[in-house]
């Protein structure tokens, strides 16, 4: 009988109400273990990305310039100048386009490209595991390596697609992707939906395997052809994941910094927001000014993570 | 009964199986068009989507061992002839620096160690987190849920700013301590994500079994969860080393300064604008830098893609 004391205080400490629960209950300490142990990762989570995003509001409001950094003083002196700046340059603007146009064509390149992908192998064949796995390299590849084959992939006098589209495909001369506008935009778009369509193949493949068989089979019993069954009984089943996961890359490709700084550095009207505010703070030293767009970035997001968590992940954060 | 509903999607020569309601009969139905179409597109879309992700890597392979010279005259050759092999660009790309080469060992050690310390820090503080997560009543468990959902989705640039002039300011650039931290609030979030979920698909009366013969929530912690746990543990600690070995804004930022702290990615970023070294010698590095990746990649796919698809039933 050595579990009936163990078990009868932790029923009734489930049934009472939390606040009535005094110290030295089970639900008293359970609570006090919870805490003990969330409390490391919290602490550091504070530290090291709440605080600073804190921080870069404060610092949008300041002058600061990255050579004085060592002997200005972090606080006061406060001036709404940075976003006048900012705000009043074209060059942001055009960059604030630049980075729509580059998150929303991303993603839908990305999504749509994942989703034929997911309905292409959704049967089985010999070797599906192996090409499904295959598939998914250039989303864990390191981003790079991926931009730097990429570019040499691209390159006007010995890169291969040149080599192709001017041996085989009869361009007349070398196209120059990486350095002409509008190719530019167009290669870092493709780049994104090369890198980012197995995130949501993945998913996607996932959300298939999840989805009854029986609705499909009682369709085609019912006559409906191969393209009906994927309108009428496929595609509203993949819907809401659809969504989630335009929301998700949405967000992702609208912050991307990596990708176009190593194929582009910005270059050629593919400078985005992240971009620049690197720029304005490594090759500028104008702190100010970095972080009222970081700032900027930072609006945007909260209302897309907003919008993701209540329309995706109302049950999921209980 | 399914066999034979789900055949004709299978087999062209199908339709007469089907059962009478179908709009069968002619040869040329729609269903049957639709299907021998889409069977054969279905072909079509495999082997472009296979060569479209898998070029670039071939590719990277291929340069990597042809000979400078021979590519510069047959850049659009797609095989390397026996004679233009090569593995001297290997051997540049790995020579330290002092004698000539590249030091990429030099960069692979640091890039390791900074990868195995930022998987150690954030799998023992995930993994106490995720548990507390899923498995205690505490005040606040709703806002931390909160929070990491949106740590996980904010983006390093937005950090890259105050990071860096908190660290330019107490002159810590460049020491890799506080980059395997930076790198760990970059991973935890998605850490504690993927292992909570893990944790609430373990029964939780196998604990309170435990609990019940007496013993501790230290003692449950450690011979009961941890163990079932452990294949999720596994998958979110090589999740986390491609992730802080893949990692490129955090080292620039940081490390740029000092070529012997650089770690691949950086390295090779820094070294790809430069007209001294051969592109063939920096195909090497970038080899070397996606090779361990791969090679992890394909021998825990299977845990991986468990892992990353942990939160697929989101929507």
């Amino acid at each position: 009988m050595t579990g009936a004391p163990a078990r009868s205080p932790r029923r009734r400490s489930r049934d009472r109400d939390p606040a009535t629960s005094g110290r030295g209950t089970l639900r008293w300490r359970e609570a006090r273990t919870g805490l003990a142990l969330i409390s490391p990762t919290v602490v550091l989570v504070l530290v090291l990305v709440v605080l600073p995003i804190l921080w870069t509001v404060v610092l949008a409001f300041q002058d600061l310039r990255l050579i004085r950094l060592r002997t200005a003083g972090l606080f006061g002196d406060y001036t709404v100048e940075n976003f006048v700046d900012v705000f009043g340059s074209p060059g942001f603007w055009q960059a604030l386009v630049t980075t729509l146009v580059y998150a929303g064509c991303g993603t839908a390149a990305s999504v749509g490209l994942g989703l034929v992908a997911a309905l292409a192998m959704r049967r089985p064949f010999r070797g599906r595991t192996f090409v499904r796995a295959s598939l998914l390299l250039p989303y864990v590849a390191p981003v790079v390596a991926a931009t730097f084959v990429w570019g040499v992939m691209l390159n006007p006098q010995f890169g291969i697609v040149n080599e192709v589209g001017t041996g085989l495909l009869g361009w007349d001369e070398p196209i120059a992707f990486l350095s002409e506008r509008p190719t530019a935009l167009v290669t870092v778009i493709v780049f994104e939906m090369w890198r980012s369509f197995p995130f949501a193949f993945l998913f996607l493949t996932a959300r298939l395997q999840a989805a009854p068989a029986t609705l499909e089979e009682a369709a085609q019993v019912d006559g409906a052809t191969p393209t009906q069954v994927f309108r009428h009984i496929v595609w509203p089943q993949l819907l809401p994941t659809i969504a989630v996961l335009a929301l998700l890359r949405f967000i992702w490709t609208f912050n991307n910094f990596d990708d176009i700084y190593l194929l582009t550095g910005g270059g050629a009207g593919t400078e985005v927001i992240s971009v620049r505010v690197f720029d304005f703070l490594v090759s500028r030293g104008d702190i100010g000014a970095a972080s009222a767009q970081a700032l900027v970035l930072a609006t945007v997001l909260i209302v897309l993570v907003t919008v993701y968590h209540r329309f995706a992940a109302k049950d999921e954060v209980a | 009964m399914t066999r034979m509903v789900t055949a004709p999607a299978d087999a062209p020569a199908a339709p007469d199986t089907r059962p009478s309601r179908a709009p069968a009969g002619r040869g040329w139905s729609r269903t049957t068009v639709e299907t021998r179409v889409l069977g054969v597109l279905r072909w079509v879309v495999i082997a472009g989507l296979a060569i479209f992700t898998l070029f670039p890597f071939y590719y990277m392979v291929l340069l990597s061992v042809r000979d400078l010279s021979s590519l510069l005259q047959d850049p659009g050759r797609l095989w390397p002839l026996l004679s233009e092999l090569t593995v001297g660009t290997y051997r540049e790309v790995l020579t330290p620096t002092e004698s000539g080469g590249q030091g990429f060992v030099r960069l692979m050690a640091n890039s390791g160690l900074i990868a195995l310390g930022t998987v150690a820090v954030t799998l023992v503080f995930a993994v106490l987190g995720s548990y507390a997560l899923a498995r205690l009543r505490f005040p606040g468990r709703r806002k931390v849920g909160v929070l990491f959902l949106a740590v996980y989705l904010f983006p390093s640039i937005l950090l890259a700013v105050p990071l860096f002039v908190f660290l330019t300011r107490l002159g810590l650039r460049g020491a890799l301590g506080p980059l395997v931290l930076v790198y760990v609030s970059q991973t935890i979030a998605v850490a504690v994500y993927t292992l909570r979920n893990y944790f609430q698909t373990v029964p939780a009366s196998i604990e309170e079994a435990a609990a019940v013969d007496g013993a501790s929530r230290f003692t449950i912690m450690r011979r009961i969860t941890l163990p079932l746990a452990m294949p999720a543990i596994l998958s979110n600690g090589l999740f986390v080393f491609m992730i802080a070995w893949n990692e490129f804004l955090f080292a620039l930022l940081f490390l740029v300064e000092d070529r012997s702290r650089w770690t691949v990615s950086l390295g090779l970023s820094q070294l790809a604008g430069s007209i001294e070294i051969p592109t063939t010698v920096l195909m090497a590095g970038s080899v070397i830098l996606t090779l361990p990746i791969v090679v992890l990649f394909f021998a825990t796919e299977r845990l991986l893609t468990g892992g990353l698809t942990a939160g697929a039933e989101k929507g």
